[in-house]
């Protein structure tokens, strides 16, 4: 009786840590969604309005240019380029990264613990830090503000990881079950794609996911490397919202809803890859 | 179904040859077993059969069929891998009937064929389920039907039994030896295990180093080693080895133990001629509990220093020459330490080896 109640008391103590962590985490992510659906001068009263009193879409409606309020900031043309840059950059990365994760997994070839390590002393760069000379570079070679310089700069951003993380992948894999496809009948390709793909999804799908989010929230680079509606994304977008001697909080806000919206739905549907259900025994006992 | 034939055949990584320029044939067939220990070449040269491998020089057939070129796919073969290589993500009925899809059949025919290796296998009522979910004896059985339902031209074992528990192993030796009766091909085994070998192969090849060092019927191996490698390593005890020397057709030993050389080793010596004696076990026994009393026979004096009961017989450890060696005693008695008992030697049952090169007096 005494033990079942320290036990409670044990779950309950959990429960509110737990509890008081996440609040830490979600609220400022909370306070953002909020206040995409307030008013300006709600989210900038003193003493703050800590329960929202009036919660509205014009903020959306404003920025997408419905009503009577508009804001005349593209917001499409931005989530386009975002969509475009982001998931074009993710594909290639994802397929460098299967490509050179399955090559450093599975075959031996002259410098290749110098070339995993240089790839991963890439990584460890700052991109902010290259931005000068990448932007001197692309506008030698005239790709400023267009899709394609993004897109190169993030995909050269994540192959190490997509490579460095595919790879761990495929290395679980054990040689014979490519091996015994291949005597059962396949050509490598099809062993590859039959047994060895469908055995690392997981990891290609975590990959994607990691790939896509940096792609897509990406701000410090993307800020340098574009100006106009051909090429700007949602996070660089943002800016547009401040003004010489205003800051719209409430149109910032809603516009951050909808960069964090596709983000979360990506997450969500790619997760259940994640948790790798993939329980081996294929091999030994 | 189809014989296989290795002519000159040889590996090498970069610089270091693992198979040196190997012959081989195997008929059709015929159950062969490629044992020796770690490192001595047997893996890769069924992986060179297999396709799994280059072949750095020489050639293999399969049938009239060339196959140095070939991968393996193209070489109809099957192969049971040492860690069963089952397809973890896809169900039993999905793993047997892998390679016939890949091949293009009729899906009525996939069915009717993993039907009928199932029943073979007895796996039937495992079907639905996934490689994590079963056994050790089963995943093997799944790798078994796997390899038997393309009806391949040969089997290739690698160590297939060596993650089994000991008496699982022993059933499972037993099932592939039923298996080969029952669907007649070709099959070259891959073991370390000479027991595995004596009770699987109508011929056994002992490799050792990269170089085949006798081939050979279970007996042939067993009763004519060709050197003291293969005495040693088939059999189980092995077979006592002594350093002696030939005079006056007596065989003497370091501590001038003697006893007389066998008559049909005798052409074979010479005096002066240093050799190396080799006696099994078997064949050293306690007067009175051999099995190989009659015949031309030696008797010594020997001292027990230590006895292993086995049930049927108890394996004896005495010192012949200052060296250890066995011997058993059969329908056994109590013994202990220390005792000294007279050892009768079935002289029809020893062998002689060249001491400088380690072959066999017969075979020089």
């Amino acid at each position: 009786m005494n033990r079942a109640l320290k036990n409670q008391i044990k779950a309950a103590g959990l429960w509110l840590a737990t509890f008081v962590v996440m609040v830490i985490m979600c609220v400022p992510g909370l306070w953002v969604v909020l206040s995409g659906f307030r008013p300006n001068r709600e989210i900038l009263a003193k003493p703050p309005i800590w329960i929202p009193q009036d919660l509205t879409l014009s903020n959306f409606a404003k920025i997408f240019g419905f009503g009577a309020e508009q804001v005349a900031i593209p917001v499409l043309s931005y989530f386009g380029n975002s969509m475009v840059i982001a998931i074009t950059s993710t594909l290639i990365a994802l397929s460098i990264g299967m490509a050179g994760g399955y090559a450093f997994a599975r075959f031996r070839f002259r410098f290749k613990n110098s070339v995993f390590l240089g790839l991963m002393l890439f990584r460890a760069v700052p991109g902010i830090a290259l931005s000068l000379p990448v932007f001197m570079l692309w506008s030698w070679l005239g790709i400023i503000d267009t899709q394609l310089g993004l897109i190169i700069v993030y995909v050269s951003l994540n192959v190490p990881f997509t490579i460095w993380l595919i790879d761990g992948f495929f290395r679980q894999i054990p040689i014979s079950l490519s091996e015994a496809a291949q005597v059962d009948g396949c050509t490598r390709w099809q062993a590859f794609w039959k047994i060895e793909f469908p055995l690392a999804r997981s990891g290609v799908a975590a990959a994607g996911v990691f790939a896509f989010l940096t792609s897509w929230n990406e701000f410090a680079l993307a800020s340098q490397l574009t100006r106009s509606t051909d090429s700007k994304t949602l996070p660089v977008g943002l800016m547009d919202f401040t003004a010489q001697f205003t800051i719209d909080w409430a149109g910032m806000c809603a516009m951050a809803v909808i960069i964090i919206v596709p983000a979360l739905v990506l997450t969500f549907l790619v997760q259940k890859h994640l948790i790798s259900g993939l329980t081996f025994g294929g091999v030994k006992g | 179904m189809s014989s296989i034939s290795l002519k000159k055949v040889a590996k090498s990584y970069g610089r270091l040859e693992v198979v040196h320029g190997i012959d081989l044939d195997i008929a059709h067939n015929e159950f062969v077993v490629l044992v020796g220990p770690s490192g001595c070449g047997k893996s890769t040269t069924l992986r060179m059969i297999a396709g799994l491998e280059e072949i750095t020089e020489g050639e293999i057939h399969i049938g009239d069929r060339l196959v140095n070129d070939l991968p393996p796919r193209k070489r109809n073969i099957s192969m049971v891998f040492q860690n069963y290589a089952l397809y973890p993500h896809m169900n039993v009925r999905d793993n047997l009937g892998f390679g016939l899809k890949i091949a293009g059949q009729p899906q009525e025919v996939v069915d009717e064929r993993v039907r009928e290796a199932a029943a073979i296998l007895g796996i039937s009522e495992l079907m639905d389920r996934i490689p994590a979910e079963l056994s050790g004896g089963q995943r093997q059985r799944v790798a078994m039907g796997r390899a038997i339902i393309r009806d391949p031209e040969a089997f290739l074992f690698d160590e297939p039994l060596s993650n089994l528990d000991a008496k699982l192993r022993v059933q499972m030796r037993t099932e592939i030896k039923k298996l080969h009766h029952k669907v007649k091909t070709t099959v070259v085994y891959v073991t370390h295990d000479q027991v595995e070998a004596m009770t699987l192969a109508d011929r056994i090849v002992i490799m050792k180093d990269g170089h085949i060092e006798q081939v050979g019927t279970p007996m042939e191996v067993f009763n004519h080693p060709v050197n003291t490698f293969v005495a040693s390593f088939i059999g189980s005890p092995p077979m006592n080895l002594v350093p002696a020397t030939v005079a006056g057709g007596q065989i003497v030993l370091s501590d001038e133990t003697r006893m007389p050389v066998p008559r049909r080793l005798a052409s074979y010596t010479h005096d002066g001629m240093a050799v190396i004696v080799g006696i099994r076990p078997d064949d050293m026994t306690p007067v009175g509990h051999g099995i190989h009393d009659s015949g031309e026979t030696a008797n010594l004096s020997l001292t027990v220093e230590l006895a292993e009961l086995l049930g049927t017989e108890t394996l004896i450890y005495t010192r012949l020459a200052g060296q250890e060696v066995q011997g058993k005693m059969f329908d056994p008695r109590d013994v202990h330490e220390g005792e000294r008992l007279p050892f009768r030697v079935a002289l029809d049952k020893l062998h002689l080896f060249d001491a400088a090169s380690g072959r066999s007096v017969r075979a020089t």
